[in-house]
């Protein structure tokens, strides 16, 4: 399989890389913008750079935004995870599929939805909004996510492995702890670091259930831009961007690393 | 010589292992079918079937894998009802060796002991004897996914004795090797299980696996043991037709008993023209009662001349096929019925003048006591 790029196949590979990408791009040019309007080139400076990071407000958002996601993203991570255990080891116990259909659902229900009645739950219980509630809200959306990369990593784990550690003397709980959780590690990392990009760069979510004390990073870019455009804001999203595409990367190659150590052990 | 080692025909001797009427059910399908057996001190077992015998089965709930649900296990005094893996003295050693791939060689080796919770110094003293008896001392810091599969057999055994178990599972051991090293690897269990006077037994589809390092077999059929016996015995008593044609090649002429003549029983037999005469004094048999005759193929002689007048068990046939296979030739000789027999001849010597050749008619014969008789 050594086909040569033909004239056609780079020229549609290019439209269609410029089509998704060029936006953003543009975007990162302009963050660097040495003119205070927007859409005019001036010259280039890394002056709104230092403008994001003594902007008070922007910076305060940025960190409550980090500590979401951190958090959410470890308390999805921990559940998606028992939450794949539970769907791949524990055969066919009643409700076995009624139960995969709910930790799936959040990825295809429309966030507006999600928000409304994540929303909703937290106005019946009482809860204030904020910092909790958005962070709840988030684990609700990301703990899918771990639970499909973790999922199908359990799906070829051999289990003769675990079996071997019992056999050697191993309790049950000693054996997932020496011998499945080193070995599923790679796809827990790669869930969580998915989980921890997801809630970055949610907007429509949070901004259901975020309250006057927190607010996160998108809520507040998108705030800005509706009362005008600033190069801050350019700014603060080239960072943005930045650090989504390095998770993603970095869940991508940890999972495909896990999955070619899998083969092996495998054969 | 190797020893004369035979305690289960000792009544004295108690078992270090007992299945007392056990069964195993998964929902409908039976794979175990109230099965009795005995297993002794230091010997060398083989539980030996084809696919679905319930073999490995038998073998799971010796680990505790499974658990039966009729009848009892006992190892020695112990009964191993409600007994998890991880309690039982007794360690396995996979068909897939089951490495751990994220340790080392000596890691893998030292898992065991690490839960038992030994000192470090007799780990490491404990693994370093491990190393040196399969050989693998230089390979201590590699990981599984570095070594060849001979290698990997080796650290799986390693692993499995490091604790001293009262008795080693071996299920397929070799199965995933290819034949010279299986061959080899099969005389260094032997001498490893006779240095360690551990009790072995090995679960195995390969017949010629469990006769060259089997005290006893026992050959297993649809959950049920048919036959416990040493090597030898299965292969030259067989008690029934399903063994016979199980363990190694066999021809099987079937036919009607006449009777019993100066303690030789008379069988006629559409495959020959004269009745068979067949030593074999142990069988019960009525007149007029189907038997099967099984004969081992390297026991019956072929021959061109016709042999003497008054010769016993006398067929004759077709050569119908040749087949040379260096230290022995088989021949395949097609009878009036139809029937193909398989005839061999070991190469004792190098040149023959006027081999037996292709489609010409030939004689087979064979002694009465060649021949086992198979009540049908």
């Amino acid at each position: 399989m050594n086909r040569r790029l033909s004239l056609f196949n780079v020229t549609s590979l290019v439209l269609g890389f410029a089509f998704l990408y060029l936006p953003i791009l543009l975007l990162v040019i302009y963050s660097f913008n040495a003119s205070r309007l927007v859409t005019v080139w001036g010259g280039f400076s890394t002056q709104w750079y230092g403008a994001l990071f003594r902007n008070q407000a922007l910076m305060e958002a940025a960190w409550v935004t980090l500590r979401i996601a951190l958090l959410s993203a470890t308390i999805a991570t921990v559940l998606g995870t028992l939450a794949a255990l539970a769907l791949t080891r524990y055969g066919r116990f009643p409700g076995r599929t009624l139960f995969t259909g709910m930790v799936y659902a959040p990825m295809v229900m429309p966030e507006v939805i999600t928000g409304l009645s994540l929303l909703l739950f937290f106005v019946a219980i009482d809860l204030d909004r904020g910092f909790w509630t958005i962070t709840l809200a988030h684990t609700t959306l990301t703990m899918c996510f771990v639970t499909v990369v973790v999922q199908s990593r359990l799906m070829t784990f051999d289990r003769s492995l675990e079996e071997a550690a019992m056999d050697l003397g191993a309790p049950p709980l000693r054996t997932f702890f020496t011998v499945t959780l080193p070995l599923i590690a790679p796809s827990i990392v790669a869930g969580f670091l998915l989980a921890f990009t997801l809630s970055m760069d949610d907007l429509v979510i949070a901004s259901f259930n975020a309250g006057p004390g927190a607010t996160t990073l998108p809520i507040k870019i998108y705030s800005q831009v509706r009362l005008g455009l600033s190069p801050e804001v350019n700014a603060a999203s080239a960072i943005l961007i930045g650090i989504v595409t390095l998770g993603v990367i970095a869940a991508t190659l940890i999972s495909k690393r896990s999955a070619l150590r899998s083969s092996k052990e495998a054969h | 010589m190797r020893r004369a080692f035979a305690p289960w025909s000792d009544p004295a001797a108690k078992p270090l292992i007992r299945f007392e009427n056990v069964t195993k059910r998964f929902g409908d399908a039976v794979a175990v079918d109230h099965l009795s057996l005995n297993i002794f001190e230091k010997e060398f077992f083989c539980l030996l079937g084809p696919s679905g015998c319930g073999k490995t089965t038998l073998m799971r709930m010796l680990a505790g894998f499974e658990t039966p649900s009729e009848g009892a296990i006992t190892l020695g005094n112990q009964n191993l009802a409600g007994v998890p893996p991880y309690r039982r003295p007794v360690n396995m050693m996979f068909q897939s060796y089951a490495l751990f791939p994220h340790m080392s060689v000596e890691k893998n080796i030292a898992f065991g002991l690490k839960q038992d919770g030994l000192p470090k110094d007799q780990i490491a003293d404990r693994v370093g004897e491990m190393l040196r008896l399969v050989q693998l001392e230089k390979l201590a810091r590699r990981y599984p996914s570095q070594l060849s599969g001979g290698q990997r057999q080796r650290v799986a055994l390693a692993r499995a004795l490091a604790k001293k178990p009262k008795l080693l599972l071996l299920d397929e051991p070799l199965g995933a090797l290819d034949k010279k090293l299986r061959e080899e690897t099969q005389f260094e269990l032997m001498d490893i299980q006779h240095e360690l006077g551990m009790t072995f037994v090995v679960v195995t589809h390969d017949q010629e696996e469990a006769m060259t390092m089997a005290d006893r077999i026992a050959v297993m059929d649809h959950g049920r043991i048919v036959q416990v016996a040493t090597p030898g015995e299965i292969y030259e008593q067989p008690k029934t037709r399903f063994i016979a044609e199980f363990v190694g090649d066999v021809n099987i002429l079937e036919g009607h008993v006449q009777g019993l003549e100066n303690g030789l029983w008379r069988v006629k037999t559409p495959s020959a023209a004269e009745p068979l005469t067949i030593d074999d004094p142990d069988e019960v048999l009525n007149s007029g009662q189907a038997v099967a005759i099984a004969v081992r193929p390297e026991k019956m002689v072929i021959q061109r001349d016709p042999p003497p007048p008054g010769t016993r068990n006398v067929l004759t046939g077709e050569v119908w096929d040749i087949g040379y296979l260096g230290d022995w030739t088989v021949y395949r000789v097609k009878l009036a019925t139809g029937e193909i027999l398989r005839v061999t001849r070991a190469n004792a010597s190098r040149f023959v003048e006027n081999p037996i050749d292709w489609d010409e008619q030939v004689f087979v014969t064979f002694a009465p006591d060649a021949a086992v008789i198979l009540a049908e």
